[in-house]
């Protein structure tokens, strides 16, 4: 027994000391929480895919406050996380502040640019893929009205909306595409009740296919679209599933495959801004069972036709937030 | 504007109105009886959690109503003990109860789902669906009166037409009943009522639960009458201040509550349809719509129009005197 404690311990030990040597990689959640069923979540499915094909291990933080900002940063830089990797624009500030205090450590931060020698910057190029979904929803509509319905009316959003529109009017220029938000607040992301309100208005306006990037508001529309037998387009992650064969697609935001290429260079993480765009499989849009029969292949070839023209640079998507003008409404 | 976008406009409205209602008189019975409760959206939000959890569970709406009601009356139970009972600030008990509904509805919807705090969405008979009211249908064709029964008045779900049969019901209990009398007297004078030899502890803690049955059926309502399906973390976004504005508006009285959530549901009915109103000089946009119902009630407050007078004993513990 005696013999069987200390060889228990010394394997212990070693252990210690294998998980030293090789840093272990450290994933931090912004406020919306790890099952957020969208951003933050994303974000976790990308680290769940990295350990269960590298069979390692990682340390993960959830916010809880606002305040924990810097600390939770501090704390896994401190205890050898490298690199760490954090969700959402409101970390930039904490990180321009953290970053230099830890030269050795490798961060990189999601949808903003910090300029730190040793932080990745990941952006991602929204109105690409809501350009194609913007093309899908054109196609598919019967009535050539469609509708957007936004959360938080910030500019982030208004490059989801932008970039819907233009999908929209390039696959059918006489089309109408009503515009919503929420509201101008962040109870503008939790408010299916008013998603609902939004999307039933919408379809008295004669839209039969809505997009929603709102967050939370977004489960309201989608079930509010179903309720009316109209389609809807999710965002994010894929949000087929959540209305079978009522949601036309989702707009995907790849931040899963953004943390997991993180996770995966390690230590040689490579610093500077990384935008991941359609080209990079940043963004894009989903098919699966859910939406397999919605989709017609003519659908599926223009879609396919666009994302080709904008890798190849012959279509130029306007970035709402590079102006803060639209050029289609 | 025409006869069809007037009668969606309006039909929006009275959807976005009911909770508000709800959340309005459930107010007004606790305030009137001198308990001040902001604690109004903390209720709604947990009445709204355990409707929808326990409606998607069970797959039964009514008993996603009453546990509703249930997780809503546990909340104003506690409001009572600390507020009546340990005669604790009534403001500072109502802040905690809405912290306390913010954070638990997730923790145990997280819990309970994985879903992050949401319950799964609900279908069929898990959630109040639209009634068709009898003869709707025949009278669809009717000019003007046709369209306003059939679009209107009828096609909403059962907790609509609850939430309007409470207004009358409210002023029949308040104004034309011994127990009313006394709840009035209760927020206005304690000690008369007191002198009276009827309990004043009682007549308080009977119009909180009350305040917890009515803000259980809007929470309910929120998260499992049609168009919704399910609870969604902090769903309530902020309604249950809008229904204190609505109170303050409407004077503490009942009929005056319908016409000023009925206002404020409107309003917000408008501003979702409208986004920017061009009035012809200018253009009104869609933020000042969204703020109408706050700057309306503070012209109130302010004694621009009208007067608003609290109930006397508003705010105040009651102490026996010995």
């Amino acid at each position: 027994m005696t013999l069987m404690k200390q060889f228990l311990g010394a394997a212990a030990t070693l252990a210690l000391c294998a998980g030293a040597a090789t840093a272990e990689p450290a994933l931090i959640y912004d406020l919306g929480g790890k099952f957020d069923k969208s951003f933050n979540e994303a974000a976790y499915g990308g680290a769940e895919r990295w350990k269960a094909e590298t069979g390692g291990s990682y340390k993960e933080l959830e916010m809880q406050s606002e305040a924990q900002r810097e600390q939770a940063l501090r704390r896994l830089a401190e205890t050898g996380a490298n690199p760490i990797v954090m969700t959402g624009f409101a970390f930039g500030d904490v990180l321009n502040a953290v970053a230099p205090d830890y030269p050795n450590t490798k961060f990189a931060i999601i949808d903003m640019v910090v300029d730190q020698p040793n932080v990745r910057s990941v952006v991602f190029t929204e109105e690409q893929g809501s350009y194609l979904v913007g093309v899908m929803a054109a196609m598919a509509s019967k009535s050539g009205t469609v509708g957007f319905i936004g959360g938080m009316d910030i500019p982030l959003i208004r490059k989801f909306g932008c970039g819907y529109a233009q999908g929209v009017v390039a696959a059918n220029p006489g089309a109408k595409v009503i515009q919503n938000m929420t509201g101008t607040t962040p109870t503008a992301w939790n408010d299916p009740v008013k998603g609902a309100e939004l999307a039933s208005s919408q379809v008295s306006q004669g839209a039969d296919v809505i997009y929603a990037a709102a967050g939370g508001t977004g489960i309201g529309v989608l079930q509010a679209a179903a309720d009316a037998g109209i389609l809807s387009i999710g965002v994010d992650s894929n949000q087929n599933h959540l209305q079978p064969g009522k949601v036309l697609t989702s707009m995907l935001k790849r931040v899963d495959n953004a943390v997991y290429d993180a996770f995966k260079s390690g230590t040689d993480l490579e610093t500077g801004i990384n935008v991941m765009d359609l080209a990079a499989g940043g963004v894009g849009y989903a098919m699966d069972e859910n939406n397999a029969a919605l989709v017609t292949p003519e659908m599926l070839a223009a879609v396919e036709a666009a994302a080709a023209k904008i890798i190849s640079g012959e279509i130029v998507v306007h970035d709402y937030m590079s102006d803060n003008t639209c050029p289609v409404n | 504007m025409d006869l069809s976008t007037l009668l969606q406009v309006l039909d929006s409205g009275v959807r976005l109105g009911v909770p508000l209602l709800l959340a309005c008189l459930a107010g007004l019975y606790s305030e009137r009886s001198g308990v001040f409760d902001i604690g109004l959206e903390g209720k709604m939000l947990m009445a709204a959690f355990f409707a929808g959890a326990v409606a998607s569970i069970t797959g039964s709406a009514w008993l996603g109503l009453i546990a509703g009601i249930g997780g809503s009356l546990s909340l104003a139970i506690i409001h009572g003990i600390a507020s009546i009972t340990f005669r604790g600030n009534q403001l500072i008990s109502g802040v905690a109860i809405n912290f306390l509904a913010s954070g638990l509805t997730v923790l145990i919807g997280q819990r309970w789902f994985h879903l992050g705090g949401r319950t799964p969405p609900i279908k069929g008979a898990a959630r109040f669906e639209a009634i068709t009211l009898p003869g709707a249908d025949a009278l669809a064709g009717v000019p003007v009166f046709g369209p306003i029964y059939h679009d209107l008045i009828s096609g909403h779900t059962i907790l609509v037409y609850v939430a309007f049969a409470c207004v009358p019901l409210t002023w029949w209990l308040l104004f034309r009943t011994r127990f009313g009398l006394r709840l009035r007297a209760v927020g206005e004078n304690p000690e008369s009522v007191d002198t009276a030899g009827v309990s004043v502890l009682r007549l308080r803690y009977t119009a909180v639960a009350m305040a917890g049955l009515l803000c259980g059926i809007a929470g309910a309502y929120l998260a499992t009458s049609a168009p919704s399906a399910g609870f969604g973390k902090e769903m309530t976004a902020g309604k249950g201040f809008i229904a204190l504005a609505a109170l303050i508006f409407a004077n503490w009285r009942p009929w005056r509550a319908l016409g000023a959530t009925m206002l404020f549901g409107l309003l917000e009915a408008v501003a979702i349809r409208f986004q920017n109103i061009d009035v012809g000089l200018f253009v009104v946009p869609v933020q000042f719509m969204q703020a109408l119902p706050y700057i309306l009630t503070v012209v109130i407050l302010a004694g621009f129009i009208g007067k608003a007078t609290p109930p006397r004993a508003g705010g105040e513990a009651y102490v026996k005197e010995r």
